[in-house]
C-alpha cells in the first residue's frame, strides 16, 4: 500500500468508496464487527419473537432480559482484560459464590447481631458491599500474585481457585442458605423498588444523549486541530441520531413496563394515592443492576482506552516481551488485572444475591463459562491483544438473549446447553473467518 | 564535557550460563562517549547475550558493570533505562496491536493533568520525531502490524532516541531494511554520534560495521577474541578473527584468541 502516502491526509477515505453501503461504513467509521453482532442480536430477538408468538419483544421480557444480563455483563468487562493479556480466569463463578456468602453473612449476622447495629441499619448495605469488595479484590490479588510472581499458568491457578472458593463458600455457613437480605441491599438486584422510575430514566437518557453529542463534537475538534481527515457531516449526524435513538428507545421500553398491579395498589394505599379507573401505571424505568452494569461498562472502557494501565494491558497482550523490554512492570500489571477482576466479581455477587434475595452455595455456578463465552463472542481473542469492553457486554446480551428466548419457548434445559455450546463455537468460527478476510 | 578517559560503559569480566552452557565467558568490553563500537561474531557467539545483560534483559552470573566509572546495578530493563541505556532489538520489539505513537511512548506515556493518556500530545510528538527520521511515514493511526519492516524499524529507533539516550544499543538494526532505509539508519548513527551518544552496534554484516564503527570487538564461543580500531585492520583480517579466532597485528588479543605460530 505504498500509494497510500500520496493521498493528502485531509481527505476522508470514504470519498473513494465504491458502493453506498461501503461509503456508509467508511464514513461513519463504525466497527463492522460490532455491526455484525448487532445484526445477529436483532435476528435472535426477532426470531424468538416470531417463534414465541410475540412474547419476546415485550417491555416486560426486555426489562427482565436487561436485569438477567447485568451480573455477567459486569464480570465480562474484567474478563476482557484478562483474556487480552493471554490469561483466563476460571474462578469468577466461585469467587462470586464466596463473596455472595460473605456479604450475606455480613448483613444477616455479623453487622446486625455481633456488632450490634440492628437489622435495617442504613450502613449495613454499604459495609457489606465494602467487605465483599475487599474479599473479591483480595482473592484477585492472591491469584494474580501466584500467576505473575510464581509463574504458575493462569489456567491452573484459577482452576484451583474454582475449587477452593466454591469450597470456601460452603464453609462460611456450612452450606446453609442465607436470607433475607437487607432491604436497602436488595435494591441492587432490581425489582419494582430497585428501578429508578420513569423520570430518572429520562434524566439518564438525556445525559447519555448529551454525552454522545459532546463526544462527537470534541472528537471532530481534535481531528481539526491535528489535521486528520474528518468524517462527513452527514455521517456525524447519522451517528448522533443512531446513538441517541438507541438510548431513547431503550428508556422508552423500560418505562413501558409497569409495576405489577398488586404492588402498585399497595404502594398507592401506603402513600394515599387514588387508583384511577384503568389501574395505576407506575413505570419500572432502568433497573439498578442495569444502571450499575452500564456504569461499570463506561468506567472500564475509560480504564481500557484512556489510562496507562489499559495501554499496558493491550501492549502486553500484543507482545509480552516487547512490553517487558519497554520497561513495563508486567507482573504488577497482571496482579492489578486480577484484582480488578475480583472486584468486579464482588459487584456481580451483590447483584446476583440481591436479586435472589439470598446467598446460596450454588450462586454463580457455571458463570465462569458464560463470562468467558460472552467475552469471546464479543470479539476478545484468546491469542491475546484484541478485545473491547462494549463488544464483550454485547456478547453477554447475546448469550442471555439465547437463554431467555429458549426459556420463553419452553425448550428443555439440556437442549438449552447444547444450543449455547454450538452457538459459541459457531460464533468464534465466524470471527476467525472475518479476521482472516480482513488481513 | 566528560573526561574522555572515563568510559561511558565498562563491562568487566562478564559471564552468564544457561543450563551448563557458557553463553558469555569472562567478556570485557567498553564504550566511550561519541564512539561507535561494532560487536561482531557468528550467530551464537554471545554478542546479543552480552548486550542483553547491559540492557537488563538478562542478569549476569559474575562480573561488574560501571557507567561513567560508577558501579551500576542493572536487574531489569527499567534499571537500564534509568541509566540512559536504550536498546533497539533485533526482533523488532514492538507491540503489534497498538499504533506507532503508543509504541513510541510505551512504558513512559505522556499524561494529562488528570492522569489520563494524552494521546494528542503523544501523537504530535511522534509526528515530530518520525518526521525527522522517516519523512514518508504517515500511518500514525494504524496498528504497527500493518506497517512494513522498515517502518516498524523506524518506530523502534524513534523510541530509543525520543528519550535522550546516552548509551544506545542497536542489535542488527538494519537486518530487515532495504538499501535506502539502511542508508538512513547510517546517517542517523552519525548524527547521534556527533551528539556524544555512545553506540554499541551489533551485526554480522561486516560492511555495515566498517562503515559506521570507530572500533570493533569480535566474539567467538562466548569469549572476546580481540578488539581493534577500524582503521588498523582490514576486512579480511576481521573475517579471520570472526571465523578462526586469529588476532592480527593491528588488534589487541582477548581471552578467546587462538595463539598460533605466526
Amino acid at each position: 500500500m505504498a500509494d497510500q502516502s500520496v493521498i493528502p491526509t485531509t481527505v476522508h477515505p470514504s470519498k473513494f468508496a465504491q458502493n453506498p453501503l461501503q461509503r456508509f461504513l467508511l464514513a461513519t467509521e463504525l466497527d463492522t464487527r460490532l455491526i455484525g453482532m448487532i445484526v445477529a442480536l436483532a435476528i435472535i430477538w426477532i426470531g424468538f419473537n416470531v417463534f414465541s408468538g410475540g412474547l419476546f419483544l415485550t417491555p416486560r421480557n426486555l426489562w427482565n432480559l436487561s436485569v438477567q444480563t447485568a451480573s455477567v455483563a459486569v464480570m465480562v468487562t474484567g474478563m476482557v482484560l484478562v483474556i487480552v493479556t493471554r490469561n483466563v480466569d476460571l474462578s469468577v463463578g466461585s469467587i462470586l459464590g464466596l463473596v455472595g456468602m460473605v456479604m450475606g453473612v455480613m448483613q444477616t449476622d455479623i453487622l446486625p447481631a455481633q456488632l450490634g447495629l440492628g437489622l435495617g441499619h442504613p450502613l449495613i448495605w454499604a459495609l457489606s458491599l465494602l467487605a465483599g469488595l475487599a474479599v473479591g479484590v483480595g482473592i484477585g490479588a492472591l491469584q494474580g500474585s501466584i500467576i505473575a510472581y510464581l509463574r504458575v499458568p493462569a489456567f491452573i491457578v484459577t482452576l484451583g481457585g474454582y475449587l477452593v472458593w466454591r469450597g470456601a463458600a460452603w464453609w462460611v455457613t456450612m452450606g446453609r442458605t442465607v436470607a433475607p437480605m437487607d432491604p436497602t441491599f436488595q435494591l441492587i438486584g432490581g425489582g419494582p423498588a430497585g428501578a429508578i422510575g420513569a423520570l430518572w430514566s429520562w434524566v439518564v437518557c438525556v445525559i447519555a444523549c448529551a454525552a454522545i453529542v459532546v463526544g462527537l463534537y470534541l472528537g471532530r475538534r481534535q481531528r481539526l486541530r491535528f489535521n486528520f481527515p474528518l468524517r462527513p457531516v452527514w455521517a456525524e449526524a447519522t451517528l448522533a441520531i443512531l446513538g441517541c435513538g438507541i438510548a431513547i428507545g431503550a428508556v422508552w421500553v423500560v418505562n413501558a413496563y409497569p409495576w405489577p398491579r398488586r404492588i402498585a395498589e399497595n404502594y398507592a394505599h401506603a402513600n394515599g394515592i387514588d387508583i384511577p379507573d384503568g389501574g395505576l401505571f407506575i413505570s419500572h424505568g432502568i433497573a439498578m443492576p442495569v444502571l450499575i452494569a452500564l456504569g461499570v461498562g463506561v468506567v472500564m472502557t475509560f480504564i481500557a482506552t484512556r489510562t496507562r494501565f489499559g495501554r499496558y494491558v493491550f501492549a502486553m497482550g500484543g507482545n509480552p516481551e516487547a512490553a517487558e523490554l519497554a520497561g513495563i512492570n508486567t507482573r504488577w500489571v497482571t496482579v492489578k488485572i486480577f484484582m480488578l477482576m475480583g472486584g468486579l466479581c464482588a459487584i456481580a455477587a451483590a447483584i446476583s444475591s440481591a436479586r435472589l434475595n439470598a446467598a446460596t452455595n450454588a450462586l454463580g455456578t457455571l458463570d465462569e463459562l458464560y463470562v468467558i463465552a460472552a467475552a469471546v463472542i464479543g470479539g476478545a481473542s484468546l491469542a491475546g491483544g484484541v478485545g473491547t469492553i462494549a463488544g464483550a457486554m454485547l456478547g453477554a446480551l447475546v448469550m442471555q438473549s439465547l437463554q431467555s428466548g429458549m426459556v420463553l419457548m419452553g425448550v428443555d434445559s439440556p437442549l438449552q446447553s447444547i444450543v449455547v455450546g454450538v452457538v459459541l463455537v459457531f460464533a468464534v468460527w465466524l470471527d476467525t473467518l472475518y479476521r482472516r478476510n480482513k488481513h | 564535557m566528560l573526561d574522555t578517559r572515563t568510559p561511558l560503559v565498562a563491562m568487566d569480566d562478564i559471564s552468564i550460563s544457561f543450563g551448563g552452557i557458557r553463553a558469555v565467558d569472562r567478556a570485557s568490553i567498553d564504550l566511550y562517549p561519541g564512539e561507535v563500537v561494532g560487536l561482531l561474531g557468528h550467530n551464537g557467539a554471545g554478542k546479543s547475550t552480552l548486550i542483553k545483560i547491559l540492557s537488563g534483559a538478562y542478569k549476569r552470573d559474575t562480573g561488574s558493570i560501571r557507567i561513567n566509572g560508577q558501579d551500576a546495578t542493572i536487574n531489569n530493563p527499567r534499571d537500564a533505562k534509568a541509566y540512559g541505556i536504550e536498546t533497539i532489538y533485533q526482533q523488532l520489539a514492538v507491540a503489534d496491536n497498538v499504533d506507532a505513537a503508543a509504541n513510541l511512548f510505551l512504558g513512559r506515556e505522556l499524561t494529562t493533568a488528570l492522569g489520563t493518556l494524552d494521546d494528542a500530545a503523544m501523537e504530535s510528538k511522534a509526528r515530530e520525531v518520525m518526521g525527522r527520521l522517516n519523512p514518508n511515514f504517515r500511518r500514525f493511526k494504524e496498528p504497527v502490524r500493518a506497517l512494513s519492516g522498515g517502518q516498524r524499524q523506524s518506530v523502534a529507533i524513534a523510541r530509543a532516541i525520543l528519550f535522550d539516550a546516552r548509551i544506545l544499543i542497536m542489535d542488527e538494526p538494519t537486518a530487515s531494511l532495504g538499501p535506502q532505509e539502511t542508508a538512513q539508519v547510517g546517517e542517523l548513527i552519525k548524527q547521534l554520534k556527533s551528539d556524544g551518544i555512545g553506540i554499541f552496534l551489533i551485526s554480522h554484516d561486516i560492511h555495515d560495521v566498517f562503515d559506521l564503527a570507530d572500533r570493533l570487538v569480535v566474539m567467538k564461543n562466548g569469549q572476546v577474541v580481540g578488539s581493534a580500531r577500524t582503521s588498523d585492520v582490514t576486512k579480511d583480517e576481521v573475517l579471520g578473527m570472526i571465523i578462526l579466532g586469529k588476532v592480527p597485528a593491528g588488534a589487541q588479543a582477548g581471552p578467546g584468541a587462538v595463539l598460533d605460530q605466526r
